[in-house]
């Protein structure tokens, strides 16, 4: 059973947790550089990712968890989570920190503010059994997407799920809807 | 083109389970969004006034002007929140129209209906309203509230009245769950609330909306309590620009509302605050904005 750790400084953390749980894995959620020892794999919820990147830095969880990245741990990032996987960061703050492990810019907001939240019925390649119901809250997209990312899933051609090696990232929260079909996508790589 | 469905009540409360852990802050211009944002803040919260300062000043507290809401939609990424009077679905039109991400229907401004609160269904924008007890928290959400916050008495600085309010919600909340079938309706009947939602709490041990905290947090071991007693962000008003040092005390606040379990974190980022809030008790006050909500 793969251990998991859910970053929980702040976001829908109890969500996350959920899906994982019912997936089988072991799940501990990471507030502490200490809570970082023995994960096979980290979760980065949904949230403000100017909030969180100010959070990662006071609670000295920054460079472990860059470390842990670097030597290869697998990672799954949602919308904010996405924002904080991504190699460069369009819309954010200038003083916003990201770890760089997926090689996509991002931009934040990008569909737009709360009005313009949706929910829509996602293709997903590689999910079979139709498609997933995602829902987007001031999402970001995916702006470019360099050679070794596969674009799992669009919305009018902008990428929203794409995967590079053992990091997945998504710009809606599958974690808000009972489908665990895109957890299953991370879950089952470990 | 992908078919996009806006305003469902997935997405109303989507944007409240992704505040969660966090603190919105009150602020009434630009430059003090820009403080709350640089301090960690999920959101802010634009209004004229501040509670303590409405209750000094007395008049009508009514909405924004637009100009000031747009000012600080302009100077921050973070969503932005907007307050309009208890009932007046105008005030709540003309704040969707501003494209806020959501619009607090508050006791803190001054009511615009003695009787009714805006039906919230109508609306893409998603509502917070407050509550004093678990019965008017949910009939806010039969009206379409996708986020609740207990009341507190705003502008005291006083966090008694937000411990007394969450207390009660989530102490209803645990006895519920204990309740027999036939005894929800007994429950629906005292609590004046639809029986569907009072089934819907037994069933799951908790609100269908995120419950945050308001009124009277000046502190960041105020945070810690209202968390650890069972909130899911807390909301702070006067509380940061009241006191000495507010950029500091904002900081502080966001560190230990994350941090709410770990005392040894709180007492750091306690240290060396300056001056809260002065603060006034809440049992002292004579206007009582709890009170306001039917």
């Amino acid at each position: 059973m793969p251990k998991i750790g859910v970053l929980a400084l702040q976001g829908d953390v109890r969500e996350h947790v959920s899906a994982l749980v019912a997936l089988g894995a072991d799940v501990v959620e990471v507030r502490t550089p200490q809570d970082l020892a023995g994960i096979d794999g980290l979760v980065l919820p949904g949230g403000e990712s100017t909030t969180m990147s100010l959070l990662l830095e006071s609670s000295g969880l920054f460079e472990p968890i860059a470390e842990r990245l670097a030597e290869g741990m697998a990672a799954f990032g949602t919308c904010a989570g996405m924002i904080l996987l991504a190699g460069e960061v369009l819309d954010g703050r200038p003083d916003q920190r990201f770890f760089g492990v997926v090689d996509i810019t991002v931009r934040r907001n990008a569909f737009g503010r709360q009005v313009d939240s949706f929910e829509a019925a996602l293709d997903v390649e590689g999910v079979a059994a139709g498609p997933v119901d995602a829902v987007f809250i001031r999402a970001p997209f995916v702006e470019r997407a360099g050679d070794d990312v596969d674009v799992l899933a669009t919305v009018d051609g902008h990428p929203v799920l794409c995967r590079q090696g053992n990091v997945l990232v998504a710009a809606f929260h599958p974690e808000l809807s009972q489908d665990l079909r895109i957890h299953d996508l991370f879950v089952g790589g470990l | 083109m992908t078919d996009r469905v806006t305003g469902t009540e997935r997405v109303k409360r989507g944007l409240a389970e992704m505040l969660r852990g966090g603190v919105i802050m009150d602020v009434v211009d630009a430059e003090q969004a820009k403080v709350a944002e640089d301090s960690g803040a999920v959101a802010v919260m634009a209004l004229e006034r501040v509670p303590s300062d409405i209750r000094r000043d007395g008049g009508v507290a009514r909405m924004s002007d637009p100009a000031l809401i747009e000012g600080i939609k302009e100077a921050v990424t973070i969503p932005v929140m907007a307050k309009a009077r208890i009932g007046h679905f105008a005030e709540a039109q003309v704040l969707q129209s501003l494209g806020v991400d959501y619009v607090d229907e508050s006791e803190v401004l001054t009511p615009a209906d003695e009787a009714h609160h805006i039906d919230k269904w109508a609306f893409t924008v998603p509502f917070v309203c407050g509550a004093t007890n678990l019965g008017e928290a949910l009939r806010r959400i039969s009206e379409g509230a996708a986020m609740i916050r207990s009341k507190g008495e705003a502008g005291t600085g006083d966090v008694v009245h937000a411990v007394r309010h969450l207390r009660l919600i989530l102490g209803d909340i645990r006895r519920i769950t204990l309740a027999d079938s036939a005894e929800i309706y007994g429950w629906a009947k005292n609590l004046q609330a639809p029986v569907g939602l009072v089934q819907e709490v037994a069933e799951t041990g908790k609100l269908p909306v995120p419950m945050f905290c308001a009124g009277g947090i000046a502190t960041p071991a105020d945070a810690a309590l209202v968390m650890q007693l069972g909130a899911e962000a807390v909301f702070v008003g006067s509380g940061i620009f009241k006191s000495s040092n507010p950029s500091l005390m904002a900081r502080a606040i966001v560190e230990a509302t994350t941090h709410h379990r770990d005392a040894a974190i709180v007492a750091k980022v306690s240290r060396g605050l300056g001056d809260a809030m002065r603060g006034e008790e809440a049992s002292k006050v004579e206007l009582k904005l709890s009170e306001r909500g039917w």
